[in-house]
């Protein structure tokens, strides 16, 4: 098993953001994610500074992805995923069908991102034969739902050329707007933010009237509002899942990680989850009888 | 400019039709379309109905078949294409790469229309679609301004066709989980958002409660109006010390009438009424007065004009509440 750093998610400053990576190169991780994958206004970091910070990753030995953006709207975001996707160094992770469009043109391998939709073994093929070489399935999908597709895949003759990984730890991706959430809980428009994501380094939580919490506001990005914990379900991955992704959270990520590769088990706290990968609702961990019994307050 | 209404069943079918649709989109009864609801949508003898029906009018009939095919029953997709197309139905509306691979290759002459499920923004990803499963028309997303359908429709050869009315999708389609985050279930793999097999109703003190798997999504005081729960639409505290208010969204509903003379002018080529769930009577009013507008409106007609339509769309709108959503910036 492989482990990874995900791309980070929220909004940081960009002295944080090195300090991260300097410490992922001191890391456990194999293989690490950069770039911004949710809003285009974020740009403490440019291109040249996710390049030289690949640069020193690989330097220490690892495998270094671009992540490029999910959501893309306007001719000026395509055409910064379309630069990401010709630096012509390091592998790219395709978040947007528009990144796959530019790779297969390009015939340069990439990574599927957990935002494309992919949900099946004929999907994989068509994006097999484009390039793709890594496959980091969407969130929502189960062991037993990858278990079918894998089986499929294998009758297909295409089980063993392409790597699987899993979004293993982290606030889950779930949903992409137009709207940035962020700045309407500031009562401010999407054009006028100000950039507030940045006064957020874990989003901002939502919780129902009942003080339960629902969800994560990043942006444009909504949020699992439990982090989605699989490290007691490592044994499970084993024969389906080649590389576990980490997501980075402003605290505690590379304890995490330690946990995760030393399989150390532990109990999940009460804000964390794993119901995805057992079928059941994404809030849900396995064992609960029911999402109420979870009311924090 | 096509106009595209939505029909649950032959009854909306009719009505659609009889009221002024170019063009009707229906689904199969099963999970392979994006409103896969109890007592809705067409077995194989309906659709031949429904089939005949249209052409014989002179009418089209799009088949919707756009959720994601489960890689176990992969094949009931490809039956729902065969089926499709057995019936010379006038378009496809697909979202999976691998039921658009099949439909391009199985049946060449079969036009294709992406569906908004796919999440297609933008010219590269649009490009893609085209250029390798050759489709004919995109179904753009709920999460463009007007000035970006503008800009899209300058850079590409695609037709497009964009939401008019209806439910108001404020997540970019097909990139949503927030429904099987709550419920297990979800658009992309069973064709259902915030399912009605989820919901719960109870009233007590006065109050009314809606909860979607057991989880409050919003509780109501006896002179407001309570809306359909589903968690984009509910009343929530951030970081929890505010006032709960609609974080994401209020529940309105989209209206897009008073940019029927700017879509003229940008040469959208469908207008899509959303609603194939909704009843024969909701179809028949809001076709009607598409149809009208439609025949009476042009590129140098002024808001104010629009009046009297708006006017009746108001009434058959969720919360008779409606907003440009995205297509107007400040929305976003």
């Amino acid at each position: 098993m492989q482990y990874s750093l995900g791309p980070i998610l929220y909004f940081w400053p960009k002295a944080q953001v090195e300090q991260f990576y300097d410490k992922a190169a001191q890391s456990e991780a194999q293989i690490i994610y950069l770039g911004e994958t949710v809003c285009s206004k974020r740009r403490q970091l440019k291109m040249v500074d996710y390049i030289a910070i690949a640069k020193a990753l690989a330097d220490k030995g690892k495998e270094v992805i671009l992540s490029t953006m999910t959501l893309l709207e306007a001719p000026s975001e395509l055409a910064q995923v379309r630069k990401y996707c010709e630096n012509g160094e390091f592998l790219v992770e395709a978040n947007d069908m528009a990144a796959v469009n530019y790779l297969r043109k390009l015939k340069v391998p990439f990574v599927a991102g957990p935002a494309l939709n992919i949900y099946n073994h004929k999907t994989l093929d068509i994006l097999l034969k484009q390039g793709m070489k890594r496959w980091c399935m969407p969130v929502e999908l189960s062991k037993d739902k990858l278990s079918e597709i894998l089986s499929k895949c294998d009758a297909i003759g295409i089980k063993d050329r392409f790597e699987v990984e899993v979004f293993s730890y982290g606030h889950l991706p779930l949903a992409y707007s137009a709207r940035c959430f962020t700045a309407r809980s500031e009562n401010r428009a999407k054009d006028d933010c100000e950039l507030c994501c940045l006064n957020y380094p874990r989003g901002r939580v939502a919780s129902s009237q009942e003080g339960q919490t629902l969800f994560v506001l990043n942006g444009i990005q909504t949020m699992s509002g439990y982090r989605y914990n699989l490290i007691n379900d490592l044994k499970t991955m084993e024969g389906l899942v080649d590389i576990v992704r980490i997501s980075p959270e402003a605290t505690s990520t590379f304890e995490v990680l330690t946990n995760f590769v030393h399989a150390n088990l532990i109990s999940l706290s009460a804000d964390e989850t794993n119901g995805y990968w057992h079928q059941i609702a994404g809030l849900t961990p396995l064992g609960a009888n029911q999402t109420h019994s979870r009311v924090m307050s | 400019m096509e106009l595209l209404c939505p029909a649950g069943n032959l009854s909306s079918f009719k009505m659609a039709i009889d009221n002024g649709a170019d063009a009707v989109y229906v689904g199969l009864k099963n999970d392979t379309n994006a409103r896969h609801f109890a007592g809705l949508n067409f077995t194989e003898e309906r659709l031949e109905e429904a089939v005949s029906y249209a052409h014989d009018r002179s009418k089209k009939i799009h088949i919707a078949i756009n959720t994601y095919a489960h890689a176990e029953q992969w094949d009931k997709w490809k039956f729902a294409v065969d089926a499709a197309a057995a019936l010379n139905i006038d378009a496809l509306i697909v979202a999976d790469m691998s039921v658009l691979s099949y439909a391009a290759e199985r049946y060449p002459d079969l036009e294709l229309h992406l569906s908004v499920q796919a999440s297609a923004t933008n010219a590269g990803a649009i490009e893609y679609y085209q250029e390798c499963f050759n489709v004919k028309r995109i179904v753009l997303p709920r999460v463009l301004s007007i000035h970006q359908v503008k800009q899209l429709a300058r850079c590409t050869n695609i037709e497009l066709e964009v939401f008019a009315f209806g439910s108001l999708c404020i997540m970019a389609e097909g990139r949503c989980h927030l429904s099987s985050y709550l419920t297990g279930e979800s658009p992309n793999m069973n064709g259902v958002c915030s399912p009605a097999s989820h919901v719960q109703w109870q009233e007590s003190d006065g109050r009314l409660t809606s909860r979607l798997n057991n989880v409050l999504i919003d509780s109501y005081q006896p002179h407001e109006q309570a809306g359909y729960p589903t968690l984009c639409k509910g009343r929530f505290q951030v970081d929890s010390n505010t006032k709960a208010f609609h974080a994401l969204e209020e529940p309105t509903s989209l209206n897009t009438l008073s940019l029927l003379p700017e879509l003229f002018k940008i040469g959208v080529n469908a207008l899509k009424i959303e609603g194939r769930q909704r009843s024969s009577a909701y179809v028949k009013q809001v076709t009607r007065v598409w149809r009208d507008a439609i025949d009476h409106c042009s590129s140098s007609m002024h808001v104010n004009d629009l009046h009297d339509w708006e006017k009746r769309l108001e009434s058959l709108s969720e919360g008779s509440c409606t907003t440009l959503g995205a297509y107007h910036k400040s929305w976003q």
